[in-house]
Formats: C-alpha cells, sequence, structure tokens
C-alpha cells in the first residue's frame, strides 16, 4: 500500500473530534494515488479499512484522484501552496473528483481532514 | 472596568440604489479615513487585528463596515421574496454611499477578495473621490472552479460548507487560532449571501478590458496577493498589476486568502508600509 494511505485508518480513528464530526457519515468512496486506487470504507466517521481495490466492482459514491507526486506533496508538514488543500488542488488542476458530490460536499471539512490525517504535524 | 479594545460600533440607515439600508459600521483610530471591505461571505471583524495596532491607528482611522445582508447589518425590507444576488454596479453604489453618509473625505479604500476586485472598479471608475485604493488578493479576472448552486440547497448546511470551501485558502502556516475564526465568521453567513457575493466575484465583476484606463497617477494602486490563495493567485494578481499603468504589486509569502484575519501579525509587516506610503 502507498506509504501514508496505510496509515489514513488509524489516524483518523485516533482523533476522536474527527469522528464526531463525520458520526453520520456511512459510505465508501474511492481514493486514487496514480495509477492506484483504493477503497476507504467509514462507518459512523471511523475509518473501518482502507483496502487496494481488487475487483472492478469494488467502488465507492465518489472518488478523488490525484498523481502520486501531488498526494505525497499534500502529505508533507507545510505542503507547498496548490497542494496544501483538495479543494486548492481542484482549482489547479491537480486532482480530479468524480461521483456523486453530495455526501462530499455535506461532509467536506470532515473528508479534507481525512484525506490530511497522514499529515504530520 | 474591563480593559475595553479601542473598537467602537455604531448603527445607521444609509440609502442604497433607492433602498433603506440599516449597517453596522466599527472604527479605531483617527486621521485619514481607510474604510475596510470585508471578503465575500464574511463581515467586517476580519479587521479586527488592523484596528488594534495602534501603529495604523495612529495615523488613520480605520472603519470596516459589514455590507447589507452581512454581519450584523441587515438585509433591506422584502428580502424574504428576493434573491441575494451583488452586482457590480450595487457594490460601487454601497460602497460610495457609505463613504458619502460618514463624511469621508477622499478616504484610502482596502477591500479583500472582492473587496479587492470593487476598489479597482472605484479607482477606475471614482478617482477623485479616493486617495488611493488597496486591493488584497483583488484581481481584475478570475476563473470560477466549482458550481456555486452547493452554497445554499436545503440538503447541505450553507454555513459549513462555505468555510469548507474556503478552509484551503488559508494557508498552512496561518495560526489555527486565527484560521478557525476566520471560518467561524463563514460558518455564520446568512443562506444564500456567500452564493450571491460570488456571483459578483466570479461572474459580473470582469473587468481585465477596461482595468489598463485606470489612472494611478489620480488614485494610486496598490495589490497584495498571499501566496496560497488559490482563487486570486500570485499569477492574476501580477497579471492584473501588468494592465494597470503605475499599480504596485506584492505577493506576500506563507499568507493565502485572508490576510488580515488569517496571519496578522504578518500581514502587518506588508501593509504598514504601504500605509506608511500613502500618508506620505
Amino acid at each position: 500500500m502507498t506509504p501514508r494511505v496505510d496509515q489514513i485508518r488509524e489516524r483518523v480513528n485516533a482523533r476522536d473530534a474527527l469522528v464526531r464530526r463525520g458520526r453520520y457519515v456511512s459510505l465508501a468512496f474511492l481514493l486514487g494515488v496514480g495509477d492506484q486506487e483504493y477503497v476507504v470504507t467509514i462507518e459512523h466517521g471511523r475509518v473501518t479499512s482502507v483496502e487496494p481495490r481488487r475487483l472492478a466492482t469494488s467502488t465507492g459514491r465518489f472518488t478523488i484522484r490525484a498523481a502520486k507526486p501531488a498526494w505525497e506533496e499534500f502529505w508533507k508538514p507545510v505542503p507547498r501552496r496548490d497542494h496544501h488543500d483538495l479543494w486548492s488542488m481542484l482549482a489547479a488542476g491537480i486532482a480530479k473528483i468524480d461521483g456523486d458530490l453530495l455526501p462530499l460536499i455535506q461532509n467536506l471539512q470532515y473528508f479534507k481532514d481525512v484525506l490530511a490525517a497522514p499529515r504530520d504535524a | 472596568m474591563p480593559e475595553f479594545e479601542p473598537i467602537v460600533g455604531r448603527y445607521f440607515t444609509m440609502n442604497v440604489a433607492g433602498e433603506a439600508c440599516r449597517v453596522y459600521m466599527e472604527e479605531a483610530g483617527r486621521g485619514i479615513p481607510l474604510v475596510c471591505l470585508h471578503t465575500a461571505g464574511a463581515d467586517g471583524r476580519q479587521y479586527r487585528h488592523l484596528m488594534g495596532d495602534s501603529a495604523v491607528t495612529a495615523h488613520y482611522r480605520v472603519i470596516a463596515f459589514d455590507l447589507p445582508w452581512h454581519g450584523k447589518s441587515n438585509p433591506p425590507v422584502g428580502w424574504r421574496d428576493r434573491e441575494y444576488r451583488l452586482t457590480t454596479d450595487l457594490y460601487i453604489e454601497t460602497v460610495r454611499a457609505f463613504c458619502r453618509a460618514m463624511a469621508l473625505e477622499r478616504p484610502v479604500v482596502m477591500g479583500c477578495s472582492m473587496g479587492g476586485r470593487v476598489v479597482l472598479h472605484l479607482a477606475l471608475n471614482h478617482p477623485d473621490e479616493f486617495r488611493a485604493v488597496i486591493a488584497l488578493e483583488g484581481a481584475d479576472r478570475l476563473e470560477p472552479y466549482y458550481d456555486l448552486d452547493w452554497l445554499h440547497r436545503p440538503d447541505v448546511h450553507g454555513g459549513e460548507v462555505s468555510a469548507a470551501f474556503v478552509s484551503g485558502q488559508i494557508a498552512p502556516q496561518s495560526p489555527d487560532e486565527h484560521r478557525w475564526e476566520t471560518l467561524w465568521m463563514y460558518m455564520q453567513g446568512g443562506p444564500g449571501i456567500f452564493k450571491g457575493d460570488l456571483y459578483f466575484y466570479w461572474y459580473d465583476g470582469h473587468f481585465d478590458d477596461r482595468s489598463p484606463r485606470i489612472d494611478t497617477t489620480r488614485c494610486p494602486v496598490y495589490l497584495l496577493s498571499g501566496e496560497y490563495d488559490s482563487s486570486c493567485t500570485p499569477e492574476r494578481t501580477e497579471a492584473t498589476a501588468s494592465r494597470i499603468k503605475g499599480a504596485k504589486a506584492t505577493v506576500m509569502p506563507g499568507i493565502g486568502h485572508f490576510p488580515m484575519s488569517e496571519n496578522p501579525a504578518l500581514f502587518r509587516k506588508y501593509i504598514v508600509p504601504v500605509l506608511e506610503e500613502i500618508r506620505g
């Protein structure tokens, strides 16, 4: 598994306030890191699994994709501009989102923080 | 007695485009009037640190007001049946109405984001009414990158989504205390107000075809933008400056879209010299 991606589950679940903010989130989404895709499954704000996508039918409500170097920069303690936030990555054309965006938008700060969870303070 | 801050706030009613608007304003300091315009979907509290800075208030009367529909200013009577949408003409007229009502003589006007946009329109159309304009995170042309309809619909919390959209506009280096205070204001905005402001910011306010006509010998123009601003990027700021002869542009490293509220200690290092230059 891509380094940092393997930390999402543990880092999110260790943050009670983040789990609380996501308490109405129960779904799976796809996280694309370059050519590799991961299915991130969340139940009531807790990340229950982060697994490489093995089957074509394994999918999620929405997909968030960026190139591997973009995520590596994103996960640095102080990322360069355009790489520091999902929405800034969208604005710069570095990341792409697809699928049913409603649950993402309804819980946008939660999902931004889930993605950033592997970032070292 | 508590140790009061130097900021004092008051309400009054002014006429804007034929409508009575009850607005809230606050001020601190004495000297050259410095009218401060808040960002889209926010209010004048963004300038509280500038109003508490004695290096500024020793020479400037710093005034911030909440646009109608924002902060503690009311929407006009009958708002319930209207969709709020800020236009270039209405915004220009609102700022001029405020300056007239306050009897300000050739104030400096500083605005951020959409406020940074409108000050350029003021410099173009009414250069003799203003001593100088300062555009923070302001450009003459921007490109939208998300659908504004997400900002006002019953199945998405408008305040939370507005804050979540702009949270990435704050630099990672900015102190958490100020980051979350800045976002708190976004969470408190009225329904559909951020969306209505962005209509001006993204769709109605473009004027890169006319900005070269700004005469900076009549009204000096200063542009200051944060490195981490992903809407009014440093590139867009510099492009704007290149079209306005005599405009002075500064890119502020380590700051995002809300310099005065997200990192006031760093921002003052950039703004105090500009204010000193303006007062001569």
